[in-house]
């Protein structure tokens, strides 16, 4: 399984010329070619080049071929053929992305959303093409005070930053996350602040997509704001950002440990769970969301965050855990639903809240900020006769409080 | 070819324009410019005559804020040679801007070869009229069309595409070097990688070419700026279905409507 990614397999300046001459890429050439890669990706099938062709036609000398197709236009970054791969071959976070890159400098035209989505999280630091001057403006929404870190009295370091993210600070059902982790964080009496306007995107779709000179650009901003205060930790509910934060940030020198909202609360349950008094009589069933549960490791802690709800009854979908289906949102899936249907391949969002109707939930609960708008708009087409409501596990948490 | 982009940045609208303390200019604390979406199709259309025909793409913009990303950002897209004109884009009316590009491409050469196209975007939202370009091509005497979305160049004469309203379309030949206004190139504007562009930063050089700053900086003066101001507000009736009806047909009588 995967874990934490040892620094010395890869540093950020491996190209695809100096890749074969890392332990990660030596790696490579240990591949049996067993294809369960490119039998356990979503998408494997809609692909010219699998993943397990990938490393064949590398080896063998052709990967140009693979650069000019459109193929891994379909891979969601969502770690399914890492988390299987027997030789223990770094595809999402190592040789993908590498390829994904030469293919974005070869390709003259790129799907429009996608390309739209790169150019504004360039110029404002967010992929909607929002005002960056407004990206704060959920906190006075939350209910409860949320200080920015600008204007901290206090002369120590504050426990928590709080990194809140773009979907969750400026798409109007992504705020629901936000407003929630604010309310408990001020239940737990957390000592938090967060950026405000000088957060950008943390760039992980950059990075795992296409674009390593965006993710770059996205994190010198984000780390010259990080020197310039005192914290001890990083808190976000946004498991992309997470995913950058402990995977990425390190090799350009980020040092504080960084929580995602589900480790930090279950961290805190003990203290939580008294606070749980409002009974949620639900079905509830968890999606892994990529990043947390194959790319972290971390499956218990949004569970037992949902079974401490008093009234939650937790039921599994048939692919839950290391098995869990992608939400088709990864490594730029989130901007390539319009390209997705034009070459019709199903929306991946949609056989997952298949899935999750077929456990006769009543809530689909997530912990990625992407999952809120996939599996809402996936649930407007898939027929189901029974309700179905999409909800991150924050926003129940902060539902059952008192 | 020879092909002339001329680019022009614009306030950039994601963010709230307001009226300066002069109630003339723009407040500045929080504008910012881009590139205005025309021009970027004349980019992408230049580039792609280059791709098709060869030749040699030269960006031409004024100074403005953010202009160097915006240069930068073509060399890293194709294009070959960039020039800035020192003469600060803000304070000239759109009569100068054609008046001080005409100087430079006139200093380019006299008279212009004849496989030269200028293409300026057809129109940029503080020039809605679209009139840059054809007082460009007056100021060169060559010919102009404006609205341009299809570009087939042949021996010393080119076949253009403009669309008019209601879905219409017309062709026409011109004689080049010929002055065309773009409106949208035959590919969206093609995207280009950060990395390529901060090579760019590092590897190209944006040259300043200087040109006589024109006598009359303006032609009309700007008396006031301000944002739309509602005229009048709706009545609303109150009042049973009957009396509404009544009143309703009192007030159509009143104003000769029936």
């Amino acid at each position: 399984m995967v874990a934490q990614l040892d620094p010395t397999v890869v540093d950020r300046n491996t190209t695809l010329d100096t890749l074969l001459q890392t332990p990660a890429g030596r790696r490579l050439m240990t591949c049996i070619q067993c294809g369960t890669c490119a039998a356990t990706c979503p998408y494997g099938e809609g692909m010219d080049f699998s993943p397990r062709l990938v490393i064949n036609m590398l080896r063998r000398g052709f990967l140009d071929e693979v650069i000019q197709s459109e193929s891994l236009l379909r891979c969601v970054a969502c770690y399914a053929c890492m988390a299987k791969c027997p030789r223990g071959i770094r595809l999402t976070d190592v040789l993908l992305p590498l390829v994904k890159e030469q293919t974005l400098v070869q390709q003259s035209e790129i799907p429009a959303e996608l390309q739209k989505s790169l150019q504004n999280l360039l110029r404002y630091g967010n992929p909607m093409g929002e005002s960056p001057r407004k990206r704060a403006n959920w906190a006075t929404t939350a209910g409860v005070q949320v200080p920015l870190l600008a204007q901290r009295q206090s002369n120590g370091p504050v426990e928590v930053l709080w990194f809140v993210e773009c979907y969750t600070s400026f798409y109007a059902r992504g705020q629901d996350n936000s407003r929630a982790t604010a309310k408990l964080f001020d239940a737990l009496g957390v000592d938090f602040a967060i950026l405000g306007n000088e957060e950008k995107c943390a760039g992980d779709c950059g990075q795992l997509t296409w674009e390593s000179g965006l993710f770059e650009t996205l994190t010198a901003h984000n780390l010259e704001v990080f020197n310039k205060y005192r914290f001890n930790r990083i808190v976000t509910g946004d498991a992309h950002a997470f995913n950058a934060f402990r995977i990425r940030y390190p090799m350009y020198g980020l040092q504080a440990p960084v929580e995602h909202t589900t480790g930090f609360f279950a961290r805190h349950l003990p203290q939580l769970r008294p606070l749980l008094t409002q009974r949620l009589d639900r079905r509830v069933t968890y999606h892994d969301p990529c990043c947390l549960g194959r790319a972290g490791g971390s499956y218990d802690e949004a569970r037992a965050l949902l079974e401490a709800i008093p009234g939650v009854k937790l039921v599994e979908m048939v692919h839950h855990r290391a098995n869990a289906i992608c939400c088709g949102g990864g490594g730029g899936g989130m901007w390539l639903d319009t390209y997705y249907k034009q070459k019709g391949l199903e929306r991946l969002s949609e056989r997952r809240v298949k899935e999750a109707i077929a456990t006769g939930a009543d809530v689909l609960a997530v912990a990625c900020p992407y999952e809120v708008s996939r599996f809402e708009d996936a649930l407007k087409v898939v027929p189901h006769d029974r309700p179905m409501v999409v909800r991150d596990v924050v926003e129940l948490l902060a539902e059952s409080l008192a | 070819m020879n092909l002339y982009v001329l680019l022009k940045m614009v306030p950039d609208t994601v963010e709230e324009l307001n009226v300066a303390a002069d109630g003339k200019s723009l407040d500045s604390e929080f504008l910012r410019f881009k590139l205005n979406d025309p021009d970027e199709h004349a980019l992408e259309q230049a580039l792609l005559l280059k791709e098709k025909h060869g030749g040699k793409v030269t960006v031409v913009t004024l100074d403005a804020p953010e202009v160097d990303d915006v240069l930068f950002t073509a060399l890293a897209k194709g294009a070959d040679r960039a020039v800035k004109l020192p003469v600060n884009q803000a304070e000239l009316g759109t009569v100068a801007a054609a008046r001080v590009l005409a100087d430079f491409l006139k200093a380019e050469a006299t008279p212009l070869p004849p496989d030269t196209l200028v293409l300026p975007g057809s129109y940029a939202i503080d020039d809605l009229e679209g009139e840059l370009a054809p007082l460009l091509a007056t100021a060169l005497e060559l010919p102009y069309v404006g609205v341009v979305c299809g570009i087939a160049p042949a021996e010393g004469k080119a076949t253009v595409r403009k669309e008019f309203a209601g879905g219409l379309r017309g062709e026409f030949e011109v004689a080049l070097p010929a002055v065309l206004g773009i409106q949208s190139a035959d590919k969206p504007p093609r995207y280009v990688p950060v990395a390529k562009v901060r090579a760019a930063m590092k590897s190209a050089r944006i040259e300043t070419v200087d040109v006589p700053p024109p006598d009359r900086p303006r032609q009309l003066e700007l008396e006031r700026t301000y944002k739309p101001e509602a005229a009048g507000h709706a009545e609303m009736l109150e009042g049973s279905p009957e009396e509404v009806a009544d009143r309703l047909v009192e007030i159509l009588v009143k104003n000769s409507a029936i």
